[in-house]
């Protein structure tokens, strides 16, 4: 449903006839290009997953994180232009660390969701600034138990129990809804996350990908950390077997 | 200050540069408000000696629980032993306010270079490297903190003891001591001190040293804590207190040398 916006396109600062903010929904095209981005906030923890597309074999396994820590007690995972992801996530490390600074505890993620959205959303108010070409998904552990949000480029943020962003987001957010995830722990999370990014990888539109995993949970002593390699082997294993079944599927009844 | 008695006491511009300086907050020269001149910096609320040696397994750190208020010993649970990271213990002798800055500006640090996750972290040599820039710097700017730091620490088998002073002394040795420990353990240290003893000989060591320190140093107490850093980790002891013995002879007619003295 795109539609062009002519004449009402051109600066961040101009509204179109129908009320609408060009700018910001062609920045968020920007993100409904790249790799999908899932989060999900289990019974005693949140799970975030990337499907990282890997452009050339060039690159070191590993490198060009997505997955970035924002303190100790939370994390975010980025989707759409990285460079933009990146001054995201450096603007939360900062309201983080500066909120401990002042009060002395650890800042609640719905605070640092606040705060982070407030600083998105400014860059759409100036012509001068152009808004971000990312959106970022946040999961942490404060006192009121885990959480997740999304911020979005146009700087609405809302506070989901699973969240897709991406490439893949409409499949994926169809099989999170299929997840009961009132009774599901973070183990068993991520297992489903890495089905779900494994199940919405186009094999024909992209080769190769990383996915790259972390989690806050009471198992990681509410810390945001890269879920530990074994249990990502688990999970990698767990979502290749459900892919090929799910291909053998197709394959079948293709014929 | 004998410079600022120069000019025949017309220097309030001079006083203008040495203002108060905070740790967080902008460090310039020139202030909107001029405030009232502090020269020098004085201690308020001090801590004694600690002291450091190195062991088979690492490096222990001991010192005592007392905050002074001056001559006051007015608390007595101040711990001055803090672990920085996991491979690293931070002990401090002097201004406990000032330590309790550094701990903060260390933890900073520490979450910092934790949210990496690049596989490294920081080590024993590096925090004592930083250390050594903040206090050089801040004594630089005539601001010190006021404090003698002693950091022990072991990363990858490698161990490493050194103290950083409040002037920007640093140095790394086989066993530190700050304030008086400098004048009363190091001797004994030097005596019995030897490559690899075991965590028994290393604690017996220590207590031996505090209760010196106990028996002579005036701010000291006898509460003690015990500072253990391992490739297995850091422990840190509850207070404990040492059994002593006043009835020594080197106690009995202590003015025997010097009458009049107490």
């Amino acid at each position: 449903m795109s539609s062009i916006g002519t004449g009402y396109d051109l600066s961040v600062t101009t509204f179109s006839p129908d009320g609408r903010v060009f700018q910001i929904e062609y920045a968020n095209k920007a993100i409904d290009n790249s790799g999908t981005v899932v989060g999900i906030k289990c019974k005693d923890g949140v799970v975030l997953g990337v499907e990282k597309l890997i452009p050339s074999k060039m690159l070191l396994e590993g490198s060009n994180r997505r997955i970035h820590a924002v303190h100790k007690h939370a994390g975010m995972a980025v989707a759409g232009l990285a460079a933009d992801g990146r001054q995201i996530v450096g603007r939360a490390r900062s309201e983080a660390s500066q909120y401990l600074s002042f009060y002395g505890e650890d800042i609640p993620i719905k605070e640092l969701c606040d705060r982070v959205a407030h600083y998105v959303h400014l860059c759409t108010l100036y012509w001068w600034l152009r808004p971000f070409g990312s959106a970022a998904i946040l999961g942490g552990y404060d006192r009121d138990g885990p959480q997740l949000y999304m911020i979005e480029p146009s700087g609405v943020a809302y506070r989901y129990f699973g969240a897709a962003v991406g490439k893949g987001r409409q499949a994926a957010k169809t099989a999170i809804e299929k997840l009961k995830l009132l009774e599901m722990t973070c183990r068993e999370g991520i297992i489903a996350v890495a089905k779900i990014i494994y199940e919405v990888h186009d094999e024909a539109k992209d080769k190769a990908f990383e996915l790259e995993l972390s989690w806050v949970c009471d198992e990681s002593n509410k810390q945001h950390q890269r879920v530990p390699a074994d249990l990502l082997e688990e999970a990698k294993v767990a979502a290749k077997a459900a892919k090929d079944a799910l291909d053998e599927d197709e394959g079948m009844d293709a014929d | 200050m004998a410079w600022a008695k120069e000019n025949g006491g017309n220097n309030k511009a001079a006083e203008l540069n040495y203002v108060d300086r905070s740790l967080d907050g902008p460090s310039h020269n020139f202030s909107l408000m001029p405030t009232p001149s502090k020269h020098t910096q004085y201690p308020y609320v001090t801590g004694s000696s600690v002291l450091g040696i190195k062991y088979k397994d690492g490096i222990l750190l001991a010192s005592d629980t007392a905050g002074c208020y001056g001559s006051t010993v007015r608390y007595k649970s101040v711990e001055r032993l803090k672990r920085i990271g996991d491979n690293t213990i931070l002990g401090a002798s002097g201004e406990i306010s000032d330590f309790q800055a550094i701990t903060n500006l260390l933890d900073e640090l520490i979450t910092e270079d934790w949210m990496w996750d690049d596989g490294n972290k920081l080590g024993p040599f590096e925090i004592h490297n930083y250390l050594n820039r903040v206090m050089y710097n801040r004594r630089n700017k005539f601001d010190p903190l006021w404090n003698s730091l002693v950091l022990g620490g072991i990363k990858k088998g490698k161990k490493y003891l050194g103290m950083v002073s409040m002037i920007g002394v640093h140095f790394q040795d086989n066993h530190v001591a700050t304030g008086f420990g400098n004048h009363l353990a190091r001797p004994i240290f030097r005596d019995e001190w030897k490559e690899d003893m075991t965590l028994e000989e290393g604690v017996k060591l220590l207590e031996k040293c505090l209760l010196v320190l106990f028996y002579r140093d005036r701010s000291a107490i006898n509460k003690f804590q015990m500072a253990n850093v391992t490739e297995g980790g850091i422990t840190i002891t509850e207070p404990f207190a040492l059994k002593v013995n006043w009835e020594l002879e080197a106690f009995r007619n202590p003015t025997k040398g010097a009458e009049g003295s107490w």
